[in-house]
């Protein structure tokens, strides 16, 4: 008995041990090789163009088989009583309630600012499930195509990124207690630079993420601050496997305080307790005490404060504006048909959520690095903050709102219905001043 | 993977909605999804909160009362039929509905019907007539603490005699459509 099944055990072990070797010898050569040193063999961007090509064959289907097309919503228009305008009107009139209810059910219709807070409807489809609105069953070879990169991303591509993030985690953890040991000084900064960059680019490719940096001679330098829009936790990892910074954060418990604990040892990051958060007047000391030592990063700040889905930049919070250092800008824009980057917090966990990017096609996003801006004479935190955020809007193609990110979880403030209540006052009653005089 | 919009929309029931209402097929699934993003708790109906949620709604200082127009009388909850049924006074009036007779009952989006809408919205007490303290109400609430009581009342009295014609101190529908129009305001 035993001689019988003897053969069979080897070959399996053999074989087993083959494709595992196989396996890690092709992951080393072309993913963490190229990491290492900064390289590409171009393999993402050619599966970006043949994933392009496919959505597009797939488009075509979907629109012959839609029976009606998906009006936008700016066909419905709303119409009630008279059009005419607050402003020319002389003095109050039973009418005059007809202009804020319009804008009321207009706002109950569609509004700006809700939807910001979850994933963006994507025009056409892109054969992924969690994508899916108002596609219905069209034909058996989109069926089979979309079973087929249900295969694909499960299959192959996800544990294949689950490997990659392990290994750059373990390594970014590993290495920078290493590089700890050493004592202060331009070997240490320099090893930290190397092997920071080295993990980050592992993690990107271990979200399949196809960046495009653009203007890179804008990059943010020492004693500066680096401002960009905040669409998810990767923006982090975008950002920071081309240029080295110091990170602003709360320190967390379990994995990700490990990762913070370790990564403060090979270089100073701003890392604050959850009791200090509060005291703003301790986050700007530190803040402004980390930007004055030119030796020290560029620190990365995103002035949002909360994830928005990548459609819009809202208000930028004007703490990290009133320090007075150079601000560096930084545009981020997902292009949403490969997978959606946007973190909705209420929706998903932190776990769940890196899950379902490293099962999407890729992450594919475009980095514009804007001309670095100074508070000018005259000009306030606020201002200056939305000098800033129009530019980011403007180059990303985003809409710029002043609306606050927090009203994702919080109430408006009243003070914004009394401004809309003074401004109808003062066109009544400066109306009846008038005819007091005449 | 949530419910999707359209999965929980059966045909027939965009059928009966698009007949009652007029939208069209893809205005109504369109709605739908608004419909369901609104809907937090997820149980088919919306509740005030969630209207209070939209910011630019909780700001507008009519904001309460056109809420409070969504939902029938004494009730908390307003489920998909009634949200299309008050949201189509506002659809436009499209050309083809124009010359038709209203021999059937009239459409939702008619003149009237729009003016019937204003003025329940001074009309808190549903008695079919706006008084003196309803008037004011509303107009308190379109200027908030910028006007004294005085020269509210008076805006509230000029607005009253100007309206009223059978002298009962109060404007009633009839009076309230027989507000002249503006100009621009277009001919129906």
């Amino acid at each position: 008995m035993e001689l019988f099944f003897n053969p069979f055990d080897n070959l399996l072990c053999i074989l087993l041990g083959i494709s595992f070797t196989v396996w890690f010898t092709l992951l080393l050569v072309f993913i963490i090789v190229p990491a290492i040193f900064g390289v590409s063999f171009g393999i993402r961007r050619l599966y970006m163009k043949t994933l392009l090509k496919v959505f597009e064959w797939a488009t075509l289907r979907i629109e012959r088989g839609a029976k009606e097309k998906n009006h936008h919503f700016s066909c419905i228009c709303l119409f009630i009583g008279s059009n005419k305008d607050l402003d020319s009107a002389p003095e109050f009139e039973m009418s005059d309630i007809f202009y804020f209810a319009r804008r009321g059910v207009e706002s109950i219709m569609d509004d700006e600012v809700t939807k910001r807070f979850s994933a963006e409807e994507l025009e056409s489809w892109n054969l992924l499930t969690r994508s899916n609105y108002n596609f219905h069953y069209i034909s058996l070879r989109l069926t089979v195509l979309w079973g087929l990169g249900l295969l694909i991303r499960y299959g192959f591509l996800l544990p294949l990124r689950v490997t990659l993030a392990f290994t750059g985690v373990g390594l970014l953890v590993f290495l920078t207690s290493v590089i700890g040991l050493l004592p202060n000084g331009r070997m240490k900064n320099f090893l930290s630079e190397k092997v920071h960059l080295m993990c980050y680019r592992i993690c990107v490719r271990a979200l399949t993420a196809i960046i495009t940096y653009h203007d890179s001679e804008n990059k943010p330098k020492n004693g500066g601050l680096c401002v960009a829009n905040h669409t998810s936790p990767i923006d982090v990892i975008i950002l920071a496997s081309d240029g080295c910074y110091a990170m602003v954060g709360q320190i967390h418990g379990g994995l990700m305080g490990v990762i913070q604990k370790s990564m403060v040892k090979a270089c100073p990051h701003i890392w604050f307790e959850r009791s200090e958060v509060k005291d703003r007047h301790l986050v700007a000391k530190r803040l402004s005490d980390h930007v004055e030592d030119k030796s020290k990063l560029p620190i990365l700040i995103f002035p949002e404060g909360t994830c928005i889905n990548n459609t819009s930049v809202m208000m930028f919070k004007k703490g990290s504006f009133e320090i007075g250092a150079t601000v560096y800008p930084v545009a981020i824009k997902y292009d949403p048909r490969f997978g959606d980057a946007f973190w909705n917090s209420s929706k998903f966990g932190m776990v769940n959520y890196l899950l379902r990017m490293m099962s999407s096609w890729a992450i594919v996003c475009s980095v514009w690095y804007l001309p670095p801006m100074s508070r000018e004479e005259g000009e306030d935190a606020v201002q200056f903050a939305n000098r800033v955020k129009a530019a980011i809007a403007r180059q990303g193609g985003l809409v710029d709102l002043l609306w606050d990110g927090g009203l994702k979880r919080a109430k408006v403030k009243d003070t914004f219905k009394e401004e809309q209540q003074k401004l109808y006052s003062k066109m009544l009653v400066g109306t009846q001043e008038d005819r007091s005089r005449s | 993977m949530g419910s999707r919009a359209s999965t929980l929309l059966r045909e027939e029931e965009i059928e009966e909605i698009k007949k009652e209402t007029g939208f069209s097929h893809s205005q109504i699934t369109r709605l739908y999804s608004r419909f369901t993003s609104l809907d937090k708790g997820e149980n088919g109906t919306l509740s005030r909160e969630d209207f209070q949620r939209i910011p630019e709604l909780a700001i507008n200082p009519l904001g309460d009362r056109i809420i409070n127009a969504f939902f029938p009388e004494g009730e908390d909850q307003v489920n998909f039929r009634g949200f299309m049924r008050t949201l189509a006074h506002f659809r436009p009036i499209e050309d083809n509905e124009k010359n038709k007779n209203s021999s059937a009952s009239e459409p939702l989006n008619s003149r009237t019907n729009k003016l019937l809408f204003a003025f329940r919205l001074y009309d808190l007490d549903r008695d079919d007539k706006i008084s003196r303290d309803e008037l004011l109400q509303v107009l308190r609430m379109m200027v908030g603490v910028n006007i004294s009581d005085e020269q509210l009342g008076s805006i509230a009295d000029r607005t009253i005699q100007e309206a009223d014609t059978n002298g009962d101190n109060s404007i009633s529908f009839n009076e309230f459509i027989k507000v002249p129009p503006v100009d621009g305001e277009q001919d129906y």
